[in-house]
């Protein structure tokens, strides 16, 4: 799932995609936090909270992503990666 | 006697005041305040003359040397440092009484000389500026104080002798005269290094006590190249006072130095400047003679050839002033010839003394005939002989001044340069055969060139000039310093100078040596009356015996083409061989090595400019790929 992640990250060219693979790849590693706390210290919780934690900081990095990419909309036109270059030139 | 500081301020203050504010006065003001400065600094020259030679000079027999003022003006290490002052013994004093008084006349002559030429002011500041440097060359305690004022006289000479700038010809001789002496200086700068570097000392006093013991012992042992270092750094200092009185091979740039205005000619070209090489030989007399008495032989030597090579080529100038140059240079190296076959002590140092007898007399009448000259080109408007002849009906004052001045330098007595010449052809006459019959030879050339000047110029056929070209007497500023001259260029002689100056300072007696003197006196005779029957009358004779001679007159004419070998040298050795090689190595291996590394760094640059794309997709995945290629070596290794 992590690597789907990735895969996404690297090869698509739509924004809202390259945010839906993120939210894979951050997803991925919480369920891995999840997961070997079980495995590993199946009587604390910091693994938990840690989890928690991330999810809400996922929740607030989704919202300020989407602000940009409604902002890069209205001033190109389109959420196609390649087209944000007007700061390079 | 501290007021002989007076002497070098006074004209330092009036460069400062002429060159800054010059421009704001009017030409004669600055003219007279000029001329008054220098009169009050030969006053005060003549006060420390006589106050030194009639009352505080001798410290019982001797003449000592006095030092009235001396600073430390940089220090090196313990031992070494450089000072100023102002040293008192006879043959400064001396210097400074010639140097005031030719300066004074020249000053007072510019007045009607250079009257209504442009720059007027800056002329008399950089006069000022010269009679700064060069008395206090002379009074210099230590040899790198005059090094010093060597440099300033040389700068203010270059900037005199380029006064007329808008003439190509005068700013290239400036720029000759400054870079041939500026290459004999480098000479005498190493050789002030290696002296140093051995005695631990500037100072001439140290230097030249003791029969220059200190010399001769800190020297001991060294050589190089088989001849002791004491040998070659007094070797390499002649070669600096070779380059500023125009000895050969490096005279080369005093007749192109006839460029400057003539009265500038008078006084630095003739009277002072050019005698500073002699004046430093005989500074370090005693240096010279105990530690390296094969530098004085050389000297000797090198002064003889000068003086028949230069008086050889002045018979055939047809430019007065050239004329006058090379009888300049004839004449100094007979000063070279006189240290260089004197010995030490009582009438033994009989050479030194006529040398410093010899620039004396000479500086007066050769300033004499350089300003007499003056007189008649500020007449004819003309450097050429062609252009003159018959002028004693037109300018009786400057054909009498004239004359003594001619019959001074050709050695006729009661005239000063007789007892002089007698003096150096004495000292030469016991040990040096040679040395003495050239010289004997060049005094006939000496009176058959001047007499034909003299002839060329005042006589020689019913020359007509046109109604308003008429030439006139000079104004009596230009008069009256000629008159004063020839009083000197009498008079100046009959000084018995055995007694105030000798080589070991202890006062001798001399006797004119009949047999010399009449040897001497036939000669000068001789050459004046060949003068007289080829140049009184117009006549072909002169041109017909140029062309007998043929190639001689040819080589001679063109100054035995000296300039020419000199510019094949620079040209071609030392541009083509020395400075080519060394440009290329310049331009291609060090600008190479500076050009590659900033080459090797752009171009690295540039392949990995492409990179920084700014993609962040591809940066996150050249980031994954090294994640895993890293993690993969970390398992698996």
């Amino acid at each position: 799932m992590f690597f789907i992640g990735i895969f996404g990250f690297i090869t698509r060219k739509n924004m809202i995609a390259i945010l839906i693979s993120l939210e894979l790849v951050l997803n991925a590693v919480e369920i891995n936090f999840a997961a070997f706390n079980r495995f590993l210290y199946p009587h604390q919780l910091e693994g938990m909270f840690f989890t928690l934690f991330g999810i809400a900081i996922t929740a607030a990095e989704t919202a300020v992503a989407l602000a940009i990419i409604i902002n890069a909309y209205r001033s190109v036109g389109n959420i196609n990666i390649n087209n944000l270059n007007k700061m390079k030139n | 006697m501290e007021y002989s500081l007076f002497i070098l301020i006074a004209p330092f203050f009036l460069f400062l005041v002429l060159g800054l504010l010059g421009m704001k006065m009017q030409p004669k003001v600055a003219g007279i305040i000029g001329t008054a400065g220098m009169g009050l600094c030969a006053i005060c020259a003549y006060a420390v003359a006589y106050q030194y030679f009639f009352q505080t000079g001798k410290a019982g027999e001797e003449w000592q040397q006095l030092i009235p003022v001396n600073f430390e003006w940089l220090r090196f290490t313990e031992y070494l440092h450089i000072d100023l002052g102002i040293l008192l013994d006879p043959i400064s004093v001396m210097m400074l009484a010639v140097i005031t008084t030719v300066s004074l006349m020249v000053h007072i002559y510019s007045l009607g000389y250079m009257h209504g030429e442009t720059g007027f002011q800056r002329y008399y500041a950089l006069l000022s500026l010269f009679s700064f440097s060069m008395l206090g060359l002379v009074v210099a305690t230590n040899i790198f104080q005059m090094y010093i004022f060597w440099e300033l006289v040389g700068v203010s000479s270059y900037s005199l002798i380029g006064f007329y700038y808008t003439k190509p010809s005068a700013v290239s001789a400036s720029k000759k005269a400054f870079i041939v002496t500026r290459f004999a200086d480098l000479g005498f700068l190493i050789g002030i290094l290696i002296l140093s570097y051995y005695t631990k000392t500037f100072d001439f006093g140290t230097l030249t006590a003791n029969h220059a013991e200190l010399v001769t012992n800190s020297f001991a042992g060294g050589t190089f190249m088989g001849l002791s270092l004491a040998t070659w750094a007094l070797a390499l200092i002649f070669m600096g006072g070779a380059g500023k009185s125009a000895m050969f091979p490096l005279h080369i740039w005093l007749p192109d130095a006839m460029e400057g205005p003539t009265p500038v000619s008078a006084l630095i070209h003739a009277a002072t400047m050019v005698v500073a090489g002699v004046f430093l030989v005989a500074r370090l007399f005693p240096v010279y003679f105990f530690a390296a008495p094969d530098v004085l032989t050389l000297i000797a030597y090198v002064g003889t050839f000068t003086a028949l090579f230069a008086a050889i080529i002045a018979i055939t100038q047809t430019d007065i002033k050239r004329v006058l140059a090379f009888s300049t240079i004839s004449q100094i190296a007979y000063m070279m010839v006189a240290l260089g076959v004197s010995d030490y002590g009582g009438h033994d140092g009989l050479g030194y003394m006529a040398s410093m007898f010899h620039l004396f007399t000479h500086a007066f009448f050769k300033a004499l005939l350089f300003l007499g000259a003056g007189s008649v080109i500020h007449a004819v408007h003309s450097n050429e002989m062609s252009q003159m002849g018959n002028l004693r009906k037109y300018m009786p004052v400057t054909n009498i001044t004239f004359a003594i001045a001619c019959l001074a330098i050709a050695g006729i007595p009661p005239f000063s340069g007789f007892f002089s010449k007698d003096e150096i052809l004495a000292a030469a006459f016991h040990n040096h055969p040679l040395i003495f019959w050239t010289l004997w030879a060049v005094a006939g050339l000496t009176a058959f060139y001047m007499w034909r000047l003299y002839y060329c110029i005042f006589w020689n056929g019913n020359k007509t000039y046109s109604e308003h070209h008429k030439p006139h007497e000079s104004p009596w500023t230009m008069a009256v310093p000629l008159i004063i001259l020839a009083v000197f260029s009498v008079f100046s002689g009959l000084i018995p100078f055995a007694g105030f100056i000798s080589s070991d300072n202890m006062p001798f007696h001399t006797h004119i040596d009949w047999l010399v003197a009449s040897l001497s006196i036939g000669i000068g005779v001789t050459g004046i009356a060949v003068a007289t029957v080829l140049y009184l009358r117009k006549s072909n004779r002169p041109a017909e015996i140029a062309q007998s001679l043929g190639g001689l007159y040819r080589a001679a004419l063109h100054k035995f083409y000296l300039d020419e070998i000199w510019m094949w040298f620079t040209q071609t050795v030392i541009f083509k061989y020395i400075c080519m090689p060394i440009a290329w190595f310049d331009r291609h291996i060090i600008d190479g090595a500076m050009n590659g590394l900033a080459w090797t760094t752009q171009k690295s640059a540039d392949s990995v400019k492409g990179l920084q794309s700014g993609q962040v997709q591809f940066y996150a995945w050249v980031f994954v790929a090294g994640s895993v290629l890293i993690a993969v070596l970390v398992l698996f290794l």
